[in-house]
């Protein structure tokens, strides 16, 4: 069965979504995600959703989903890279996933993942 | 009945020239000489439209308009109005082309048939309606034509209307001008949004001093705009908020609460600078 990647770097994770999402492998990534902060103590997450052209409801409740529980799990999530068109179609949808932090590319997303408090003093406990 | 079809045919045939002449008359009489067409020009089409008018009326007699004899002079009539369109006459002035050519053709009829009153009704009848129908289609062409020009202008509009401009590295400004309606939003939208990922841009200007009114509608897109560009990682601040414009959106209850908004764009420019963590100062000599 196709399941995302998760790649780890230092205490962050990245995960690159580069196939169609649907609903089984969403929620495939929910726990996957969820397991890996929980074994390596992340202190953050980077989604990068720049190759997806369609982003439904659903997933877009599975992305915020997946901010929330990372946020019960002491690490926080920045979601980088989303098409100008998806944008419009989530406005549409009336879905402004208002909890979720947002970046326009992966390197501004690291820089807001590394220099955000909650990373430094994360750090600083280890 | 064959006999009267050949009356108007024949009688345009034999009276061509003096027809024209008269019909020239009626036109320049009509018509106020302001040089938008030269008298050549308006006797070269009448020359024209009699030619055409009278192969077609030989084939078939006064028939069907709509029947294939008739393509020819409805292409030349197609063209006329076209070109009456871009000069700028009105629908009357360019039916009157037509319907003008009604007095010189009905005297020519009484002229030959005035000793039968029954035939002479009956061609003036089937005349008036041929020319009727002609009338009525170079108004329909014409104002075709007009609908094009208007279309092709709001196109126009619509692209020239949302340029999206860098002004600092990192900072896009939009001015608005003009009433925001749905459509003009999406694609303010889209091509906003697709600069921003473009050029990496984190904060997004868009200046409504252009904007004469705003409604619920205007606000409700605006925020839309913003939350859009939010959802993608950049920052947005509205700028160019006229007094009347910031009672109006207070009056409306409209809850701009949770957006950047600016008098100026200078004002914004100010911000997004730093925010951005530049820093400008005067250089004192």
């Amino acid at each position: 069965m196709e399941r995302i990647p998760i790649l780890r770097m230092g205490h962050l994770l990245l995960v690159t979504i580069q196939v169609e999402m649907d609903d089984r492998i969403a929620l495939r990534l929910q726990e996957d995600l969820t397991n890996q902060i929980e074994k390596i103590g992340a202190r953050g997450v980077l989604i990068d959703i720049s190759a997806l052209e369609i982003v439904d409801s659903f997933i877009a409740r599975m992305i915020s989903n997946i901010s929330a529980m990372a946020q019960l799990l002491n690490a926080r999530t920045v979601v980088v890279g989303m098409q100008p068109a998806v944008a419009i179609t989530l406005v549409e949808l009336g879905l402004t996933m208002s909890g979720i932090k947002t970046a326009l590319n992966v390197e501004r997303g690291m820089a807001m993942l590394t220099t955000s408090e909650d990373f430094e003093s994360g750090n600083g406990e280890q | 009945m064959a006999h009267v079809q050949m009356g108007t045919a024949a009688i345009l045939k034999q009276h061509r020239n003096q027809i024209l002449t008269d019909w020239m008359k009626e036109l320049s009489n009509g018509l106020q000489s302001d040089g938008r067409i030269s008298n050549s020009e308006l006797s070269d089409q009448t020359r024209e439209f009699l030619n055409l008018l009278q192969s077609a009326s030989s084939i078939n007699g006064i028939g069907d308009v709509e029947s294939e004899s008739w393509v020819p002079i409805r292409e030349f009539l197609d063209g006329i109005s076209r070109s009456r369109a871009q000069q700028g006459f009105s629908s009357a002035e360019t039916a009157t082309f037509i319907f003008s050519l009604k007095k010189p053709l009905f005297d020519f009829l009484r002229q030959e048939l005035g000793n039968d009153p029954q035939v002479l009704a009956d061609e003036i009848w089937n005349a008036t309606e041929l020319l009727d129908h002609l009338g009525l289609h170079t108004i329909k062409t014409f104002q075709k034509a007009r609908e094009d020009v208007i279309r092709r202008q709001q196109e126009e509009l619509l692209e020239l209307s949302t340029p999206v401009v860098k002004v600092w590295d990192g900072v896009l400004a939009l001015p608005i001008i003009g009433t925001l309606d749905s459509a003009r939003t999406q694609i303010v939208m889209e091509s906003l949004l697709q600069k921003i990922v473009d050029t990496g841009s984190e904060i997004a200007i868009i200046d409504i001093t252009g904007v004469p009114t705003v409604d619920t509608m205007t606000a409700q897109h605006l925020l839309k705009t913003v939350a859009a560009i939010r959802m993608m990682g950049a920052d947005c601040i509205i700028s160019g908020i006229r007094p009347q414009i910031a009672q109006t959106i207070v009056h409306l209850g409209v809850d701009l609460q949770g957006v950047t908004t600016k008098a100026t764009l200078a004002d914004a420019l100010t911000m997004a600078l730093k925010r951005s963590g530049f820093i400008v100062s005067r250089n004192k000599a």
